[in-house]
């Protein structure tokens, strides 16, 4: 199992899907990748010479923003837009849908489990 | 869906004018304004807007991250003022 950029083990899968294990790749950059050292990208990750995995890992080092690294911009965007006090920002504090969904219903994503409010007991008051 | 790069950013006019005469007067008191949709331009980063919110103006002032938001985004318009208290069970609910 060979292990690119940190803690990332693609298995016995082709390279092609293998390298979409890694955080910040996808198809797109992982058949970038590929065309980009030249590599066969049906052959499998476990097949993969050293000279082959060590061109990858600095390839990936050099060139692209994965892991850590993108989970650390992507949350300072996110911190950024709560620090300027935006109805965005705001959004995410009280973690509710960012992109303008309803919340009368659904948006279960964003809000947690159901949280089931007794409804009013008896007929009229 | 963005806006065509083509037009660039939507700046009130009359906003951007009434800014430029005030840095040009070298005044910073706040701009009282409606337009909720003007982009917050680098011109405006250090200047108080009160910006409407459909019923009274909210004191926005500009820093630099705001560049490229729109005004109205800082002014928000809706009040939420929390759900029912199941125990206490007052404040809206219960007829």
């Amino acid at each position: 199992m060979p292990r690119i950029v940190g803690v990332d083990v693609p298995d016995r899968k082709q390279i092609r899907y293998a390298l979409r294990y890694i955080y910040g790749i996808g198809p797109k950059y992982a058949d970038e990748i590929i065309e980009r050292l030249n590599l066969d990208p049906t052959k499998k990750a476990g097949e993969l010479s050293e000279s082959e995995v060590a061109g990858i890992a600095s390839l990936i080092d050099s060139e692209y923003l994965v892991e850590g690294g993108l989970r650390r911009q992507v949350n300072q965007n996110i911190q950024r837009l709560r620090d300027i006090r935006c109805y965005k920002g705001e959004r995410h504090r009280r973690g509710l849908p960012v992109h303008g969904q309803r919340t009368k219903c659904n948006a279960r994503t964003r809000k947690g489990r159901k949280k089931t409010v007794a409804g009013k007991k008896g007929v009229k008051g | 869906m963005a806006r065509s790069l083509k037009k660039g950013p939507f700046v009130d006019e009359k906003l951007y004018r009434k800014v430029e005469k005030l840095e040009s007067s070298g005044r910073r008191e706040p701009v009282k304004t409606w337009a909720r949709a003007c982009t917050i331009v680098p011109e405006f980063v250090g200047y108080t807007f009160k910006v409407h919110n459909g019923r009274a103006f909210i004191d926005v002032f500009v820093t630099e991250d705001m560049v490229g938001h729109k005004l109205g985004e800082f002014a928000l318009t809706r009040t939420f003022r929390g759900h029912t208290n199941k125990k206490e069970g007052i404040k809206g609910g219960k007829r």
